[in-house]
């Protein structure tokens, strides 16, 4: 991979220069937290934040996406609004990177979704590393670090950052600066490599996944379920906050007054009493408790079964979210039975 | 600007959209059961009719234009092309839309998906079917593809059960394979109110006594409500038949079909993808399956 290091001061030009490639979006402040807007200036963005309410997937999967506008000659016609916009999402961090790669598993295979497909493709990926908080445990999920899925990543060096450039196009933005960019010496590598063993340090939450799986089907009867479907409220906050939730429910919509009309497809939670309602009335998870534990299993479970890792990055998103304070780290903790314990 | 974002990526939403609904026309529309019509539909594009090729037991999305979609288990077999066969039950908004239409009117559709039966693994075994109620839909297209193939299956057995004759699906169709000699066709009915019926009288479970099964050459297919699921494997399990070896067609309320929106997760498996027909043996691995 080529790498590059790019002077900090140097970093108001270069997000200037970017410009040209799409708008702009970083984290800046609203509500005592930080979302992922478009900037109208580049002084707005907050670049040293522990994470975003909502995660970046709000970009590629909309919570409301017209995916087809029906009109009564023609049938559905397909929708490709908004699926052009070239946006470049500066900030990133490398968590949230890791989701776009699970997600890309869900939105390709045998039937790739083309919505999808077209904004991450028009989306440009700027990651940036960060320091773990208390709610943080993507080390492991193994989702600290990311070796692909962005335009460009920077690590912070100090007075540098150490530039990993992951496509053509973050190499042309690269050019695009003029010379601005400088090779980087055998003491910035040193200086990463130092600040890498500090940032393992810095993690406070520690979750051994190796045998989730078998442990989740050891404790599929396990009490802990019904102790947590007596506190869930159902209300989907963590599927919300959650960049590798990925369940959408599918709706139309007749305009008023035509025949005209729209089939949109809407975030949705298995943990809302509507998931697994069939035909008929019969509802396969009708307990808060049985669909709470389905929301775990199928992330630490059945994702697994299917595409080879868990669906969660370890981002605290959802913990940070709760109303009621379900912790997805203590609840895998009681499951394999320790005690809350850090290792370095 | 470079090139590297210029490329027209959303001609994949045209071209390659794996959630386009397709118009199709309702050729026909046959009360079988009352809230259990059969509906005929042909595609509107010959092409898109001929590219339809479907495996028994696969399903398709159904497209009320303005009111939504549900899957629908295919009930015609690819033996008899040309036109789509979907028993549908009168269920919830999408369905009570289907039933206000009428002959000629335009619906959509897409698939077919999920699995199907593993017809060519069955070929050269005998073929056992067994359903209860509403179970016939999705096995009827795997009788009629054993049936038009007929040499490359050994013995072939359908076991039915109804509440009463009137609830019975496909009635005058199955009633007319009961003389057939190449076949064992067994119709049960719980009770039968207005005694016309000339076939079996009694529950399902009844039925093996008239049926000859040597586990070891058979692959069975059942479908049904719960209690269909509770007589039906413990007896097969007691005559032998290994657990992969019994297959089911399931329910879920696919959104999507491809294995995106999520709705149809059990356990590991989606239902629209891994199924819907799964053996016994992912049945006892898979949790909250029946």
């Amino acid at each position: 991979m080529k790498i590059l290091k790019l002077r900090k001061d140097r970093l108001d030009f270069f997000a200037s220069v970017v410009q040209q490639f799409g708008e702009v979006h970083a984290p800046v402040e609203v509500d005592g937290g930080y979302a992922f807007r478009r900037l109208s200036r580049w002084s707005e963005a907050r670049l040293n934040y522990p994470r975003t309410i909502l995660p970046p997937k709000k970009y590629f999967l909309p919570q409301r996406e017209t995916l087809f506008r029906f009109v009564p000659e023609k049938g559905y016609v397909p929708s490709a609004e908004g699926l052009d916009t070239r946006i470049i999402l500066f900030g990133m961090h490398a968590c949230d990177i890791y989701s776009l790669n699970i997600l890309d598993m869900v939105f390709g295979g045998a039937y790739p979704d083309p919505y999808y497909q077209a904004r991450r493709k028009h989306i440009v990926i700027i990651g940036i590393d960060c320091i773990p908080d208390k709610h943080c445990f993507c080390r492991s999920m193994r989702a600290d670090f990311v070796d692909h899925g962005f335009d460009l990543f920077f690590y912070d060096i100090g007075d540098y950052y150490l530039t990993m450039v992951g496509t053509a196009l973050g190499d042309d933005m690269v050019l695009a600066t003029g010379p601005l960019f400088e090779q980087p010496a055998e003491a910035d590598v040193d200086e990463y490599k130092r600040r890498s063993s500090n940032k393992r340090a810095a993690f406070q939450l520690e979750v051994e996944i190796r045998d989730l799986p078998e442990i989740f089907e050891m404790e599929y009867q396990s009490g802990i379920w019904d102790e947590l479907g007596e506190k869930c409220l159902s209300c989907g906050s963590c599927s919300m906050v959650c960049p590798t939730c990925y369940c959408y429910d599918v709706a139309d919509s007749a305009d008023l007054g035509t025949r005209d009309g729209a089939r949109m497809r809407i975030w949705d939670s298995c943990l809302f009493s509507t998931h697994a309602l069939v035909a008929g009335g019969e509802n396969f998870r009708h307990s808060r408790a049985s669909r709470i534990k389905f929301r775990f299993y199928h992330k630490q479970r059945g994702f697994v079964a299917e595409y080879g890792r868990p669906s969660c990055v370890g981002c605290g998103r959802c913990v940070a979210a709760c109303p009621v304070k379900i912790d997805i780290v203590e609840v895998l903790e009681r499951l394999r039975g320790v005690q809350h314990a850090v290792s370095h | 600007m470079p090139s590297a974002i210029e490329a027209p990526v959303t001609d994949a939403v045209w071209s390659a959209n794996p959630y386009q609904p397709h118009a199709a026309r309702i050729v026909r529309i046959y009360n079988m059961v009352e809230n259990n019509h059969l509906f005929t539909l042909r595609f509107v594009d010959e092409d898109i009719g001929l590219s339809f090729r479907h495996r028994p037991g696969q399903f398709a999305m159904l497209s009320i234009p303005g009111t939504g979609e549900a899957p629908i288990s295919i009930s015609s077999s690819p033996s008899r092309p040309g036109v789509l066969e979907l028993c549908v039950r009168r269920a919830g908004r999408v369905t009570n839309a289907l039933y206000r239409m009428k002959t000629n009117d335009l619906v959509g559709l897409r698939g077919p998906y999920g699995n199907g039966f593993p017809v060519t693994e069955i070929e050269g075994h005998d073929l056992l079917l067994a359903a209860g109620g509403l179970g016939m839909a999705p096995l009827r297209s795997l009788l009629w593809y054993a049936l038009d193939n007929r040499d490359r299956f050994g013995r072939v057995t359908l076991m039915y059960g109804a509440r009463t004759p009137a609830d019975m699906l496909f009635r005058e169709e199955l009633v007319s394979l009961v003389d057939r000699t190449d076949m064992n066709c067994l119709l049960t009915v719980d009770t039968d109110p207005g005694s016309v019926w000339k076939n079996h009288v009694g529950l399902l479970p009844g039925l093996f006594d008239h049926a000859e099964i040597d586990a070891s050459r058979t692959f069975a297919a059942v479908c049904g409500p719960p209690v269909v699921y509770k007589f039906i494997l413990r007896k097969l399990l007691d005559l032998g038949f290994r657990k992969d070896r019994i297959l089911m067609s399931l329910e879920r309320r696919m959104k999507c079909g491809v294995g995106k929106c999520g709705h149809c997760s059990i356990g590991y498996k989606y239902t629209c993808l891994n199924g819907p027909i799964f053996t016994y043996w992912d049945a006892i691995n898979l949790p909250e399956m029946i």
